[in-house]
């Protein structure tokens, strides 16, 4: 998954119309290999994927089949029927509803999924500065568990004036994710211990670390026992922008700035090229002049400080109570749209609200018709598998393979090779990258 | 030679299914009226109502319907109440803490007019929505609501008076004079049975000077052993193996799904027993044999309790309390060991019953609901 630009631009002979011809040629092989086509295609057959689930668990489309030879109309109406009620109410849920009492109602669905995309979006990032350098960060639960507690601490435990009470508490949540995106970062870099085993470990110990915490009466400041913690003051707490009936808050900022920031970081900053070196080649890198350790335990504490935002976001925005799940599943589910973004700033904003609008349409999907809230796990699954699998969703759909052959006249090459028996002969570029 | 494909195997496999299963006749109108009113007639109990108008709701917290423990039984109860009295209903499950507040409002939202949240996490989801739908119903179980509003019931039980119980009982039925329990997590809704199981035995000393000690659980200091969940089986057996090589021959798992575990533990030893909690193990578990008695939390009865105050207009936010003496808490039938239990104690369990409910003997817990 790691960007081949650079390289092909490095690769391109001075000259200004050969540079642009360079261009225009990365330009097409991008879109043959078209990320977004491909992106586009796995949202699809994940659709049709879940579609024959609603159906296969549905005790109508069921009841229907028990005499499907007597009356086949019934099972395939009550099918379509069940499939249309279910997305649409999917999509009322996370787009429009139009069928809602209050125009205010009709549009609360986009903010809903903004709303829920804000911490997908920050954590999100987090993880994908890792995948960028060549590190498998795991650790976006802990981390996020970290940059709550810290920023729900200090928003209850401090009095201090709006701004500074909100910009501590953020500063705050950050610090709690870099701390432990640091441990695993720097003991890589000085011992070489492996990241994600050290991450997903840290993972464990934060949960743990949370729950005793919400144990202790001087955290949790309650005066009662029930391990949940008080609620963050008001001056702490991320403004709503849309007034009452909204949850859309001002963490949707803190999430389209650090889209940018991470944007001007990776291909901006000179920092940001000494991450993306050392996951190209660290040897490259060091031999370079970059210092490898250093940059590695940047990464992880840049990236954690990134996911704990992403749970400061989350606490001070929508629940301004810590308790033992205040994660949930975010941690793993940045991991994913990471992955969706293919780890790109702008890939990952757009693939964090993606999923956002999946969690707040399976709400009102299983709300309505009853359709089972797993669904959407098995929508997100199935496209993040697919993404991973390009040549897979090809073939599905009878594209062209990126160089432009057909799959019959490449099977016959690929047979003709074989038959030459060239050992020397190195794989197909194509094969071997994606 | 070519074998057959996957794939031709598989539709094989589907048309085959298909044809044996789709050969059905196709519902008419007249057959499908006259099923209608026979489940009428049996499940209305001479009076079949139809309330459909009126709307109850529950949702889940992580758990979902499945847990086999309370979010089971709030939907049971939930079940049953529709089954009664022709109600429409709605349910949604929570996957994480951050659909609880969605959850609530897509319940209000679909105009639920009774809206149940079940577990002590929701508590802030149903409190605001509360105060924001003065006209609709709500219900919280295992909690309160901070702001009690008009229009909000607490539902909250006080298992350790039955825990009490079973703690007397298990002492008295103890051959090693050991006993043990272990929880899910350290929540008041778990040690409050522990506390009581504690208060239990310790009355069982008293009364006949003896020396059962109890494992897991530390009242005065409220410590104990926790297996860090709800779903890791595992963690149960680890648990309870450990007790039974400290020579403990009855076991009470306070942790849902992972007293399974216990329950497989206590198997294989062949010589120890079980008290099961929430429900009657007897009957939700396959460990029937081996189950000596269970704690019962009758979550899925107030559930019922509450629709039908909705239904009839009755609905008030006064807390249920679940107690002995209203039945929301008890102890299970002995079932396979009624004949085990001698006699007197089964006296003596009755005596205290009643002695609780009179207010002669309290049972303290600074986790029950106050």
């Amino acid at each position: 998954m790691s960007p081949e630009k650079n390289n092909d631009d490095d690769a391109a002979p001075g000259g200004a119309l050969k540079e642009a011809e360079s261009r225009l040629h990365y330009a097409v092989r991008e879109l043959s290999q078209a990320s977004w086509v491909i992106t586009l295609l796995s949202v699809l057959v994940a659709l049709v994927v879940g579609a024959l689930l609603i159906l296969a668990t549905n005790p109508q489309v069921q009841g229907t089949l028990g005499y499907f030879f007597a009356q086949p109309g019934d099972f395939f109406l009550t099918s379509f029927e069940v499939i249309r009620d279910a997305y649409s109410a999917l999509f009322r849920g996370a787009v429009y509803d139009w069928q809602a009492a209050t125009p205010e109602r009709s549009i609360r669905p986009i903010t809903e999924t903004l709303v829920n995309a804000v911490p997908l979006i920050l954590a999100g990032l987090g993880i994908a500065i890792g995948f960028r350098s060549g590190m498998l960060n795991i650790g976006g639960q802990g981390q996020i568990i970290l940059g709550a507690t810290c920023a729900a601490f200090i928003g209850y435990a401090f009095q201090l004036p709006v701004g500074a009470h909100l910009l501590l508490a953020l500063v705050g949540g950050a610090l709690g994710g870099a701390i432990w995106g640091g441990i695993a970062g720097v003991l890589k870099a000085k011992t070489g211990a492996n990241e994600v085993i050290v991450t997903i470990m840290l993972n464990n110990i934060a949960l743990y670390l949370i729950a005793w915490l919400l144990r202790q009466q001087w955290f949790v400041q309650t005066g009662s026992n029930q391990p949940i913690a008080a609620p963050v003051d008001e001056s702490a707490r991320l403004f709503g922008i849309l007034g009452t009936g909204f949850r859309l808050h001002a963490g949707i900022f803190l999430a389209i700035a650090a889209t940018v920031f991470v944007w001007w970081l990776l291909e901006r900053s000179t920092l940001g090229f000494e991450f993306r070196a050392i996951g190209e080649n660290p040897e490259a890198a060091r031999t370079a002049g970059v210092n490898v350790p250093k940059a590695t335990a940047l990464v992880l504490i840049i990236g954690g400080a990134l996911c704990g935002l992403g749970g400061a976001a989350h606490l001070l925005g929508t629940e301004y109570r810590l308790a033992a799940g205040i994660a949930g599943t975010l941690g793993f589910d940045a991991i994913t749209v990471a992955l969706l973004g293919r780890s790109k700033p702008l890939g990952t904003f757009l693939a964090g609200v993606l999923f956002g609008g999946l969690r707040a349409g399976g709400v009102l999907m299983q709300a309505q018709t009853g359709t089972p809230i797993d669904i959407v796990l098995v929508l997100q699954s199935v496209i993040v598998l697919l993404i991973a699998a390009p040549p897979l969703v090809r073939a599905i759909f009878f594209l062209p393979h990126p160089d432009g052959s057909s799959r019959s006249s490449r099977r016959r090459r690929l047979r003709e090779q074989q038959a030459a028996e060239t050992a020397s002969q190195p794989a197909p570029r194509q094969e071997v990258t994606k | 030679m070519r074998s057959y494909t996957p794939k031709a195997l598989f539709s094989l496999a589907a048309v085959g299914v298909l044809a044996l299963s789709a050969c059905g006749e196709a519902p008419d109108d007249e057959t499908d009226d006259d099923a209608d009113a026979e489940t009428a007639e049996e499940n209305g109990d001479a009076q079949a109502e139809d309330n459909s108008d009126y709307t109850a709701c529950l949702v889940s917290d992580e758990g979902g319907w499945d847990d086999q423990s309370f979010n089971e039984s709030a939907f049971t109860g939930l079940r049953n109440a529709i089954d009664d009295f022709g109600i429409d209903s709605s349910t949604a499950e929570s996957s994480s803490e951050a659909d609880f507040g969605p959850n609530v409002d897509a319940m209000v939202q679909q105009g639920c007019d009774l809206t149940f949240g079940v577990g002590f996490l929701l508590e802030d989801a149903i409190n605001d929505a509360a105060l924001d739908n003065p006209d609709l119903s709500f219900g919280i179980i295992d909690s309160t609501l901070p702001d009690e509003p008009e229009n909000g019931k607490p539902l909250v039980f006080n298992t350790s008076e039955a825990s009490y119980l079973a703690g007397y009982l298990a002492a008295s039925m103890t051959e090693t004079d050991t006993v043990a329990t272990f929880g899910g997590l350290q929540i008041p809704s778990v040690t409050v049975f522990m506390d009581g199981f504690a208060d239990g035995v310790e009355r069982y000393n008293d009364d006949n000077d003896a020396d059962v000690s109890l494992l897991g659980w530390d009242k005065d200091a409220q410590d104990g052993s926790f297996s860090g969940g709800f779903d890791d089986q595992s963690a149960g057996r680890a648990l309870t193996e450990q007790f039974l090589a400290q020579d403990a021959d009855i076991v009470m798992p306070v942790a849902g799904p992972v007293g399974l575990g216990a329950a497989g533990a206590i198997e294989d030893d062949g010589e120890a027993k079980l008290i099961w909690v929430d429900t009657d193990g007897y009957e939700s578990t396959d460990y029937g044999d081996i189950i000596l008695t269970s704690v019962l939390k009758q979550i899925s009865q107030a559930v019922y309790d509450t629709v039908e105050e909705g239904v009839s207009g009755e609905f008030t936010s006064e807390p249920y309390v679940g107690d002995l003496e209203n039945e929301g808490v008890g102890l299970a039938p002995f079932h396979d060991f009624e004949d085990e239990v001698p006699d007197e104690v089964q006296d003596k369990l009755e005596e205290l019953t009643e002695e609780i409910i009179s207010g002669d003997t309290v049972v303290e817990s600074e986790n029950a609901p106050q």
